[in-house]
């Protein structure tokens, strides 16, 4: 473990992940992905998709069936012990027992990872404090208001101190005011403490505002896996494909435009959305273009993203 | 070395939520086999008890003492451990525990321990009923106290089994009324084998209830129907096979891991 301060690679490692669930159904199709440490990162994709199946299997809730997970370099199977230890997980669904009280929660998973009696009642009054959860520690669980559960199964995540936190739909049902404050007490996690984050979520505004790189997957498969800048541009550009009378062999270089020739007789170019088309058309004209159709390239990308994150 | 401190940590912690939780239901938990043993030693102990006479040369109420102490000592073992792992199963609280780095045989252990704890306590308010019934005496306080400890051990084991197997509130229910009770009651609580026709006597042999009644009322008595060495010898056994079928389902995953 004192290695651990040297480790300088990823928090989270996944490799050829495959997942077939007992009934047949290919959850996951061979995923890589890679989360460097102190990131904070989304993994987007509609229903369906294998958000929480991913999640599940790097949290030890569900058995894989290829492939491998490395939780900051320590296979999750061959060091379970080490590399569960780093992990903190808030899962989709709420998962403590209804009738404990909200303290005793917390308290219980303190002891399942080995904290003593004094350090588990410093961490909850810690986490439940910071979680606005401290006065309603002797309630039953079961009393508190939906926004209050997910900040309880934060609190119960947070209490050994990991170094990995994974939120799968932290802010499902949970109403703006309460999202807000969620936002910026995960975003003193990640930069304060250094705690690397994971989350899935369906809101655009979310991963934009809190994450600095994201992946977008869809169907089992890893469909974009890229920084949200880099997402952002490519969402605000527009493709259109441009057919032309007849070929250019020389495919003449058409000034501030991005472009990108299919073959003598077509191209594609990129525009930022709300540009005015006919600019494009001056363009043609000065490199002397006789431009037979054009069409907007439908994006798949984009779909999947509208898709992704208005549920 | 310091992973073996938080090996025990989680064990204390989870036996120590078992106990918490029985505990605080101690009216579904607790009370019932009290008021059930009552029921018994009026009914079979005192208005009918006087009309059977004398079983294996003892009056017929302390001759069903043991037996009696003892089907509730397995019978509250066994409903503990398929009940609380149920519900944590059905709350999905049993996440809890595989998120963390706890091993398989620390979460069996726990719970079975937690089903030992409630058989015992069970065990230990039966017995101070029996007592304004009957004398209560013990002929041999360690055969006693290994019989029971081995016996709960046992149907905690079945019971923490027939959790993981289970998909709802029903399948909880189902082994004990259809085949605890009855292989109790054919265990020899109510009557000594010795009564038995030769082909049901041979058959109750199979029965592992008779060996735990047997074993229990020679440790109070000082009588059995059958002998102590393979008493033990069954007791040990099962464990011993129930405990590796336990670890090799929570390996798998059965009904806890998709
Ligand atoms: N226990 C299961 N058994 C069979 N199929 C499952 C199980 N859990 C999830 N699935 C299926 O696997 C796919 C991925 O599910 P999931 O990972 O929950 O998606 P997401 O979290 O992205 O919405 C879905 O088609 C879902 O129906
Ligand atoms: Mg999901």
């Amino acid at each position: 473990m004192s290695s651990l301060n040297d480790y300088k690679g990823p928090a989270l490692s996944i490799a050829g992940l495959k997942k077939v669930y007992d009934n047949g159904h290919v959850a996951l199709k061979g995923i890589d992905l890679e989360v460097t440490q102190g990131d904070f990162f989304a993994l987007l994709g509609p229903n369906g998709a294998g958000k929480s199946t991913t999640l599940g299997i790097v949290s030890g809730l569900v058995n894989k069936s290829e492939g491998q997970v490395k939780l900051f370099g320590l296979d999750i199977e061959g060091d379970w012990y080490d590399a569960k230890r780093l992990l903190g997980v808030v899962p989709q669904e709420f998962n403590f027992n209804q009738f404990e009280k909200v303290q005793d929660i917390v308290i219980t998973q303190a002891g399942y990872y080995g904290l003593t009696k004094k350090q588990a009642v410093e961490q909850s009054e810690k986490y439940l404090k910071a979680l606005d959860l401290w006065d309603k520690r002797d309630v039953p669980s079961r009393m508190l208001s939906g926004g209050m559960k997910r900040r309880l199964m934060i609190a119960r995540a947070l209490v050994h101190d990991p170094k990995l936190l994974i939120l799968d739909e932290p802010t499902a049902g949970v109403d703006i005011e309460l999202r807000l404050s969620m936002w910026e007490y995960l975003q003193e996690l990640n930069t304060s403490f250094g705690t690397t984050i994971i989350l899935t979520t369906h809101y655009l505004e979310e991963a934009e505002s809190l994450c600095h790189n994201i992946a977008i997957i869809n169907q089992g498969d890893i469909v974009k896996n890229t920084s949200m800048r880099s997402l952002l541009e490519e969402l605000h550009k527009q493709t259109f494909v441009v057919e032309l009378q007849q070929a250019y062999p020389a495919r003449p270089v058409l000034a501030d435009l991005d472009v990108s020739w299919k073959d003598d007789q077509c191209f594609e170019v990129d525009v930022e959305k709300g540009t005015a088309i006919n600019e494009l058309f001056t363009v043609f004209n000065q490199a002397g273009l006789d431009v037979s159709g054009i069409r907007p390239k439908s994006n798949r990308l984009e779909a999947l993203f509208v898709d992704a994150v208005r549920k | 070395m310091l992973f073996i401190r938080a090996y025990w940590i989680a064990f204390s912690t989870i036996l120590s939520k078992e106990i918490r939780r029985f505990m605080r239901i101690w009216q579904q938990t607790l009370l019932p086999p009290a008021i059930t043993m009552t029921l018994y030693f009026i009914i079979f102990g005192n208005l009918i008890g006087s009309r059977i006479g004398e079983m294996s040369g003892l009056n017929y109420m302390s001759f069903i003492m043991p037996g009696l102490i003892m089907m509730s000592v397995i019978n509250n073992a066994y409903s503990n451990v398929s009940s609380s792992f149920f519900s944590n199963k059905f709350q999905r609280s049993i996440e809890e525990l595989l998120v963390a780095p706890v091993p398989n045989s620390v979460i069996l252990a726990g719970f079975v321990f937690g089903g030992v704890a409630r058989g015992l306590l069970t065990g230990i308010i039966v017995t101070v009923v029996a007592v304004f019934f009957t004398d209560v005496q013990v002929h041999n306080f360690w055969v006693l106290s290994s019989i029971v400890l081995l016996s709960s051990i046992l149907f905690s084991l079945g019971g923490f089994i027939n959790a993981l197997y289970a998909n709802k509130f029903d399948d909880v229910s189902i082994v004990p009324t259809f085949v605890l009770t009855p292989l109790s009651y054919l265990g020899g609580v109510f009557f000594s084998t010795d009564l038995l026709p030769e082909g049901w006597r041979l058959l109750s042999e199979f029965n592992p209830i008779l060996y735990m009644v047997n074993g229990f009322r020679f440790g109070m008595l000082g009588v059995s129907d059958v002998n102590l060495v393979t008493c033990y010898a069954i007791l040990i056994s099962v464990i011993v096979l129930l405990t590796i079928f336990s670890m090799r389902l929570l390996k798998r995953g059965k009904g806890i891991r998709s």
